[in-house]
């Protein structure tokens, strides 16, 4: 059990990361992370859907009839997406306001849909749970990662407007580089790309250099199939 | 390295080294002229620019554990700075010249896997990153001398290429032919408004008819010498020129100017002849570089007129530079259809 739950979490959070190396997601990952509080909200909330969508999935799996498996879990991620975006709306309407149409686009997110497949479907409850938070923690930390390098390159500070989503952080705003002049691309279309790039192209550095010691760590969970799109 | 080759018969095998020689020689007459009408400024970020691009050409050789010194001493990686250098805004603080040369040496170039396997005209796209980027610091051209009384001296022009706001400077900063060219004139004539205007000149803007005329001149020698192909070059104006003339309609005070003004003005013979004709990123088929050529002219001129930005060369060559691929492999499909049919 003890290295079942470590396989979970190294997979799901590193060895393979739903933004890095299965690179799932993309759309919203490079959409919103222009800035830290953006980037946190959409990572948290696809991180409660995810964790959500296994859980639930994980317990009807064995009523689950295979040839329609497909739409129940869009079905069961579509309210989960509700329940986020509802909570959005209640409690942080400015950040709902600006990441608008990726709330709801969070159900067509491939992570967890690949997920429920892959893992809830085939796992009992807790794993299940384990999973979704695995996943989604190593989606929302590249998310965060991106919007604070790309807030920090774009304007100079970082955890601007903290208040959206955290009412008592209005006063996070920090002013890293004074005196600089916004390098514009790096909040822009390109610039999501660009740092993206970067980022992967850093893990695989990382990866390279761990594999040198040990050649280990390559044992999956059972019926999780390593989607590797990178080379 | 032998320089002997660069004097002799033109129809010698050179290497990669010396046809860069050549290229920078080439560009000599253009840059001189521009250090005429606007002083210092173009030489420091020419130095500047040069310097940066040396030393992240070699730290970028040594990460990627190439032979330093054989691949620097091609210049390759000297013209990508010199061609950056002047499109910049003369005394532009150092820092834009520092992340242009960055995204065009290590972004552009070495990411890509390094001289001849780059997609993207290295130069151009240092350019569009530092133009999307910093819109402010990179429309900030002196203006020429003859529309202005004189050129500012070379302690404010330092002062700004170190990064202070020089007061002295603001007097000396504006619109550029092209720029002014765009804004509304009323129901003037395009003579009328340009007998008011310092700016313009003869045939295109002040000084930079004389700077085009100094890179269609290097231009020329560079065709002499076969290092260039006439194809690329010959496209670009000729569309151009086309162009112009569709819409010229005399210069009445709807008129987009005549074809000399879009010959002779912005990078109009920089971009034809220095950049278009870059060989790794553009078409290697005589024909294709045609089509290559008619699409950049076609987007210089549509940027220009239509578009939002005063030039368009940048963007008019990355966009060809999308495009040169799929054009080489339409063109060998037709000559192979051909061979069949037969």
């Amino acid at each position: 059990m003890q290295t079942a739950t470590k396989n979970i979490s190294w997979q799901g959070l590193w060895g393979n990361n739903a933004a890095l190396v299965q690179l799932l997601g993309l759309c919203p990952l490079l959409a919103v992370s222009n800035s830290t509080v953006n980037a946190l909200g959409l990572g948290l909330a696809t991180l409660l859907v995810l964790i959500g969508s296994n859980g639930m999935v994980s317990l009807c799996r064995h009523q689950l009839i295979p040839a329609i498996r497909l739409p129940v879990f869009v079905l069961i991620i579509a309210s989960f997406t509700t329940c986020a975006e509802l909570l959005l709306r209640a409690f942080a309407l400015e950040l709902y306001q600006a990441l608008g149409i990726f709330i709801p686009l969070i159900v067509t997110n491939c992570t967890i849909l690949g997920r429920a497949e892959s893992f809830a479907s085939k796992n009992s409850l807790l794993p299940s749970l384990l999973d979704g938070l695995m996943t989604g923690l190593g989606f929302a930390l590249v998310l965060l990662v991106l919007g604070l390098l790309r807030e920090l390159f774009g304007t100079g500070l970082i955890l601007a407007n903290m208040d959206r989503l955290l009412p008592f952080a209005g006063d996070w705003s920090l002013q890293i580089f004074s005196g600089y002049t916004p390098f514009l691309l790096a909040i822009l279309p390109p610039g999501a790309f660009l740092f993206m790039g970067f980022l992967i192209a850093l893990k695989n550095v990382v990866d390279k250099r761990m594999a040198k010691p040990e050649v280990a760590e390559e044992v999956l969970v059972s019926g999780s199939k390593r989607v590797r799109v990178t080379g | 390295m032998n320089l002997l080759p660069l004097l002799s018969s033109r129809n010698q095998t050179l290497t990669t080294a010396q046809i860069m020689l050549l290229v920078l020689v080439a560009a000599l007459p253009g840059i001189l002229v521009m250090a005429v009408f606007f002083g210092s400024g173009i030489l420091m970020n020419i130095a500047w620019l040069i310097l940066c691009a040396a030393v992240l050409e070699a730290v970028v050789l040594k990460i990627r554990n190439k032979p330093v010194r054989k691949s620097l001493g091609d210049y390759s990686a000297v013209v990508t700075a010199l061609l950056l250098a002047v499109s910049l805004p003369p005394a532009a603080p150092w820092w834009l010249g520092l992340t242009g040369i960055f995204f065009a040496i290590v972004v552009a170039k070495h990411l890509y896997g390094g001289l001849g396997y780059n997609p993207f005209n290295p130069a151009m796209v240092g350019y569009a990153v530092l133009l999307i980027s910093f819109p402010v610091e990179m429309t900030r051209w002196l203006l020429p001398s003859g529309a202005v009384a004189q050129l500012p001296d070379f302690s404010s022009v330092l002062s700004s290429f170190l990064g202070q706001t020089a007061t002295t400077m603001d007097a000396l900063v504006g619109a550029t032919a092209l720029d002014q060219f765009k804004l509304d004139r009323g129901s003037q004539t395009i003579a009328e408004y340009w007998t008011d205007n310092p700016l313009f000149g003869t045939l295109s803007g002040t000084g930079w008819e004389w700077i085009n005329a100094g890179f269609l001149a290097g231009g020329l020698y560079m065709l002499y010498r076969n290092i260039i192909t006439w194809h690329i070059p010959a496209a670009v104006l000729g569309t151009m020129a086309m162009m112009a003339l569709l819409f010229y309609d005399g210069g009445s005070s709807a008129s987009h100017g005549s074809p000399f003004f879009h010959l002779f003005g912005g990078a109009a013979m920089l971009g034809a002849f220095f950049i278009a004709t870059d060989p790794v990123s553009g078409p290697t088929t005589n024909t294709g570089k045609l089509y290559y050529g008619v699409l950049i002219g076609l987007l210089i001129y549509s940027i220009r007129i239509w578009g939002s930005y005063p030039d368009g060369v940048a963007f008019a060559v990355l966009l060809a530079n999308f495009a040169a691929p799929g054009i080489d492999h339409f063109i060998r499909l037709s000559k192979q259809g051909s061979s069949h049919a037969e």
